[in-house]
């Protein structure tokens, strides 16, 4: 028993923000933003030298042969920065479930690969960008075509309907919910990764933004408020890494689940009280904090709504016992 | 990262699973806070000892096993699935304890560890004072040297002090330098219920039953032996009594993974149709998973020597809100029926009397306000100061 993570899980992170920051931090998303990716696909090549896109893929496909505890760890951090691009796609949902050639494509970054899956993530990301486009079946993956994009109300996320060509590929079905509740993993660390940013700015913000000669951070109505997200936030993340552990298991379903509607419900809570802590300034365009608040927004709706894993997770653990 | 238990501590699960299964009474024991329940409850307690079950993580020595952390956590896990009775003892296994461990002298240790661990030696707390809760430096009760006698003499009122009317012994803070102000000049006194001077007055609960009690000090002999830590230092002590009340000691994961369990059966029986009530009940186990799995972390982090520190507050805001969640939760379901107590109730009226319980939750061992100041202070690092606090 030892569920802390380990030193190389650290070193990942830390890896990853180093890059990133290097990189500009939140400029690649702002970019992104206005339609010019020439930033975010640079990072997605830097990192895809890290090794991201192979981390769960096995040593013996060219992989990294990580685990689902290693893609947490990454995930979150990418939520942390605003992140633009299909990385959940590409990184947690595709590779068990492409060919060869694609798989290696994804590994050395060469390959942007974006997809639909109908009922739980119905809009592809970011198709105009992306190099592959699938369309993944409950038993089958096909090669697709996009539709128009469309906005989103996170501005650097832009979707398109996809339609697919030709009859594709028949996959294994268990292969299938497999590679959709790692992506459900994948974006539940992200949300819990932009939910710690959110805190992290708010705090910044309320020791330094006086009001009536005081720290605005000295208020209990704010303390207060800042503290309930720290709680929320500390209690999702065990949730996130038991769900990476369950990952192969038979309780993969139900712990990814609670992971995905604790996350959400963490990172929503801090999005609205870092918002409340900042006022009008973040409110604006101007200020990072809007690229936060509105990912959160985004991601609570895809990878399953909170409805439909609450609904699962009724199915798994109230059914009557017969 | 992992979840995995070894073969010893699989077996060791098994045992006590085993040996709970066969001395767990089946029928419920009255309420502890009652005289005869108390009674019920330390007779238990001895069996408990008997069975070298009371407190495993506990040197041999005192009783205990020897045991690791995650033991005890496997052992709380059991216990709570088994349907135990609450623990009457728990004051002094969870919050003294830590603290004769840490700071008592070999003496004090081997007067009182074993004895609480058999029921022999029930401790109740004296922290609150009339004019000190959550402000609990405020505390005015005082203790004057008494050199002829070797000794302090202690007075002053003490109040909500848990288990207090059929304890044997109580523990507290108390002034021992008047000129000193707030945290300082305070001492940590272990005191016999019925020293002389010492007068305990009931009080009742807003169920009627009393499970605290007020205390008034006139002049209670306490000798040398009994100072806990040294004189003057006693928040310091006492705070790491705190800390424990807070974070791991006491509020162990299967307290909640069990009511959940049960929650879940409650629902799988009553044919239940109610969205909204389905999703709480989903919630509440989710949020015991959570805390289930959040105190494994911090278990591995204690074995790699870390710290809990401020994390405990964290965790005292989730435990008491989840708990009163998960028995609204049931109450909602129950309807009609919910408000019924004793035999004739659902479950003997267990969820009220629970609910009743967890709704105490956010008051005592640090109301929850002032567990988010020290969370924003502490882990946010947020300025101190404001809403007419004194800085200190």
């Amino acid at each position: 028993m030892k569920f802390v993570v380990n030193e190389e899980q650290q070193a990942l992170g830390e890896a990853l923000d180093d890059i990133i920051e290097s990189a500009g931090g939140t400029k690649a998303a702002r970019t992104w933003a206005d339609g010019d990716t020439a930033g975010g696909r640079a990072l997605w090549a830097q990192l895809a030298e890290l090794g991201l896109f192979g981390l769960c893929v096995p040593e013996s496909d060219g992989g990294m042969g990580g685990t689902a505890v290693d893609l947490a760890v990454a995930f979150e951090r990418l939520g942390y920065h605003a992140v633009p691009g299909p990385y959940i796609e590409t990184a947690a949902l595709l590779p068990g479930l492409v060919a060869a050639d694609v798989l290696s494509g994804i590994m050395d970054g060469s390959v942007m690969a974006t997809a639909a899956v109908p009922g739980i993530a119905p809009y592809a990301l970011d198709a105009a960008v992306s190099t592959h486009k699938f369309v993944v079946q409950a038993d089958s993956i096909a090669a697709a075509e996009s539709g128009p994009g469309i906005a989103s109300v996170d501005r650097t996320r832009t979707l398109s309907e996809l339609a697919a060509v030709g009859r594709g590929a028949a996959l294994d079905p268990a292969a299938v919910t497999l590679a959709i509740d790692r992506a459900t993993l994948a974006c539940s660390a992200m949300l819990l990764g932009a939910g710690e940013r959110l805190l992290a700015e708010a705090v910044s913000y309320a020791k330094i933004r006086e009001q009536f000669g005081r720290a605005i951070g000295e208020y209990q109505a704010l303390k207060h408020q800042l503290a309930d997200v720290r709680v929320a936030l500390t209690f999702a993340r065990p949730l996130i890494h038991g769900a990476a552990l369950d990952l192969g298991g038979p309780d993969r379903a139900r712990s990814v689940s609670a992971a995905k509607i604790a996350a959400g419900d963490a990172a929503n809570r801090a999005a609205r009280v870092a918002l409340q802590v900042h006022g009008a300034i973040g409110y604006t365009e101007e200020h990072d904090l809007g690229l936060w608040i509105t990912r959160v927004r985004a991601l609570l709706g895809v990878w399953g709504t909170p409805r439909y894993h609450y609904s699962r997770l009724a199915a798994l653990l109230l059914a009557p016992t017969s | 990262m992992n979840l995995d238990l070894t073969d010893e501590q699989l077996a060791f699960a098994a045992e006590a699973r085993a040996w709970l299964a066969e001395h767990v009474p089946a029928a419920p024991l009255p309420s502890m806070d009652t005289a005869e329940g108390f009674a019920a409850h330390r007779e238990w307690e001895a069996t408990l000892a008997g069975g070298r079950w009371s407190a495993v993580a506990w040197p041999e020595e005192f009783g205990g096993r020897n045991a690791g952390l995650v033991e005890w956590v496997i052992f709380e896990e059991e216990y709570y699935r088994s349907g135990a009775p609450t623990r009457v003892a728990q004051n002094g296994i969870s919050l003294l304890a830590p603290i004769l461990f840490e700071h008592g002298t070999d003496d004090q240790r081997t007067r009182y560890l074993r004895a609480m661990t058999d029921g022999s030696l029930i401790w109740a707390q004296a922290w609150s004072e009339p004019g000190a809760g959550s402000d609990l430096a405020a505390i005015r009760s005082t203790a004057r040297r008494d050199e002829a006698r070797g000794g302090w003499l202690l007075s002053g009122q003490k109040t909500w002090s848990s288990r207090a009317v059929w304890a044997d012994r109580g523990f507290g803070l108390f002034r021992s330098d008047p000129a000193a102000d707030r945290h300082r000049g305070l001492t940590y006194f272990l005191f016999p219920m019925d020293a002389p001077g010492l007068t305990v007055r009931p009080i009742a609960q807003l169920d009627g039953s009393t499970g605290f009690a007020e205390l008034f000090f006139e002049d209670v002999f306490v000798p040398d032996a009994d100072v806990l830590g040294a004189p003057g230092d006693g928040w310091r002590v006492a705070m790491s009594t705190a800390g424990n009340e807070r974070g791991l000691s006491l509020r162990a994961p299967g307290r909640f993974c069990a009511a959940s369990d049960r929650l879940i059966d409650l629902w799988k029986t009553g044919q239940y149709e109610d969205p909204v009530a389905r999703d709480a009940v989903v919630d509440a186990w989710i949020k015991s998973e959570a805390y289930r799995l959040y105190t494994w972390g911090t278990v591995s982090t204690l074995q790699d020597g870390g710290d809990v520190g401020a994390e405990g507050s964290v965790n005292k805001v989730f435990w008491s809100e989840l708990d009163i969640a998960l028995h609204e939760t049931a109450l909602t379901l129950l309807g009609p029926a919910a408000e019924l107590r004793g035999a004739p109730a659902p479950a003997d009226g267990r969820w009220v009397d629970d609910y009743l319980f967890a709704i105490a939750g956010p008051i005592y061992a640090g109301t929850n306000e002032i567990q988010r100041n020290i969370i924003a202070e502490r882990l946010l690092g947020l300025p101190r100061g404001g809403d007419g606090r004194r800085k200190s």
